[in-house]
């Protein structure tokens, strides 16, 4: 991996997406951006007109093979940073960047498979970067997906994951369904891990991000089935933070 | 700097002197780890010094909680961005285990359960500035937290502070961790906010 300094970059907003009621893409133009790994983050400076500052790190969701970085931020009802950016940034404002940072929680094509992609509510953002990477270099590494969501309304890039190639999607919304959901229904449980990913005997690689208490579920139940705890790899947020 | 528009901030209700630069205090207890949280038994459970000593040591659970237990109350910091003020650990000061070993070595890799190294300088470890943690507010530590014992550094960023800690090799040369080889700094120190290797 190269290593470029990581210093700190003035951004421009070059577009707001909406994604959720809670979250938003920002689109960033980042001046001579040294490029990505899917899966890292980036740490948030911003400033106030006194001077005063807060940094938050968020995850990279935009694929390194992508023309512009794009972070997706879900708002924290007490948070200090997010719901600025989940709320006030729009287009043409200007913050700090410095980064991509993280060399564990990443995925290369190279890196083959087969995947296991895991998530809570926004811990899709660095797997979906790691799908993009996938679906750019048109990867045929065998993928699944398991994404737990409080409902469909909350789930992120929702057509997108629709129109993903060869990447097998499986949904559990915890908290409210659409009228003939055929999904799961529940927390993620060992029942539910063993149905939906390789098992242990074809060594997928496994990349779980989310809530703490969602990563350590579900981190336990993949080394109670008998997946090696290497082949894991763990991103956890908690309820505080942005 | 820029200005960004629009950005008020919350400032803080705690005494900024307590704060290091980009950081942001919290109230509960974040949980940062790579990969599944290791659950050893603790019959199974030992405490290793080793590498360029004149003789390895290791004590088992039961003996390491025989040890003089001491009361620390720290701020710690996080390199993701939170610090936790006046947290309350108790544990064995690595002085004590330190106490009597012979070395010519400068530095230290912790290394733990999960395959989980992080280096320090010896000098960092010593004079009452680090422990071995098993208590947290007065109950076990909890694995999510690197129960049944971590290493508690808390004048570096906490990732030194290794989870599940199993032993200190002492080595002549500084050899670089699991984090310090992604691309974090070498030393870490939340005061110069040496978050990243070229900081």
């Amino acid at each position: 991996m190269p290593r470029a300094p990581i210093r700190w970059r003035t951004v421009t907003v070059s577009e707001v997406v909406e994604e959720t009621p809670q979250a938003r893409t920002i689109v960033l133009d980042v001046p001579e951006w040294p490029g990505h790994e899917a899966g890292q983050h980036v740490d948030v400076r911003l400033t106030a007109e006194d001077g005063y500052q807060a940094q938050r790190s968020y995850s990279i969701a935009s694929a390194p093979e992508d023309p512009e970085l794009a972070l997706t931020i879900e708002r924290l009802e007490d948070g200090e940073v997010s719901p600025y950016l989940a709320g006030e940034v729009r287009a043409g404002d200007e913050f700090e960047i410095r980064g991509p940072v993280g060399g564990h929680f990443t995925w290369r094509v190279r890196d083959g498979g087969p995947l296991l992609l895991i998530a809570g509510g926004s811990g899709l953002v660095p797997l979906m970067a790691m799908l993009r990477h996938r679906a750019a270099l048109g990867s045929d590494v065998e993928a699944h997906l398991l994404l737990s969501a409080r409902s469909l309304e909350d789930v992120f890039y929702r057509e997108e994951l629709a129109g993903l190639q060869h990447v097998a999607m499986h949904y559990t919304l915890t908290r409210s369904r659409p009228e003939g959901w055929t999904g799961y229904d529940r927390r993620v449980d060992v029942e539910m891990l063993a149905e939906v990913g390789p098992p242990p005997s074809e060594d997928p690689l496994a990349f779980v991000c989310g809530p703490t208490a969602f990563v350590e579920q579900v981190a336990d139940g993949l080394v109670a089935l008998g997946h090696a705890a290497e082949r894991i790899h763990t991103e956890r947020f908690g309820p505080t933070g942005g | 700097m820029p200005i960004t528009r629009g950005f008020r901030g919350r400032r803080a209700e705690v005494d900024p002197s307590r704060v290091p630069p980009g950081q942001y205090v919290v109230r509960d207890f974040p949980v940062l780890s790579a990969g599944p949280t290791p659950h050893t038994p603790l019959d199974e459970w030992s405490f290793t010094i080793s590498g360029a000593v004149d003789e390895p040591v290791s004590w088992t659970w039961e003996e390491l909680l025989a040890l003089p237990t001491e009361t620390i109350t720290v701020d710690i910091h996080c390199v993701t961005k939170w610090s936790k003020l006046d947290t309350s650990w108790k544990g064995v000061s690595v002085d004590t285990l330190l106490d009597g070993v012979e070395t010519e070595g400068d530095y230290v890799t912790a290394w733990a359960d999960g395959d989980y190294t992080t280096n320090l300088p010896l000098e960092d470890l010593t004079d009452g500035r680090a422990w071995i943690a098993h208590t947290y507010a007065d109950e076990p530590l909890e694995p999510e937290h690197g129960g049944p014992a971590r290493l508690l550094v808390p004048h570096l960023y906490f990732w030194k502070s290794a989870k599940w800690v199993r032993g200190l090799e002492l080595t002549l040369e500084d050899q670089p961790g699991f984090w310090e080889a992604a691309g974090y700094h070498n030393y870490g120190d939340p005061w110069k906010e040496q978050r990243y290797w070229s900081d």
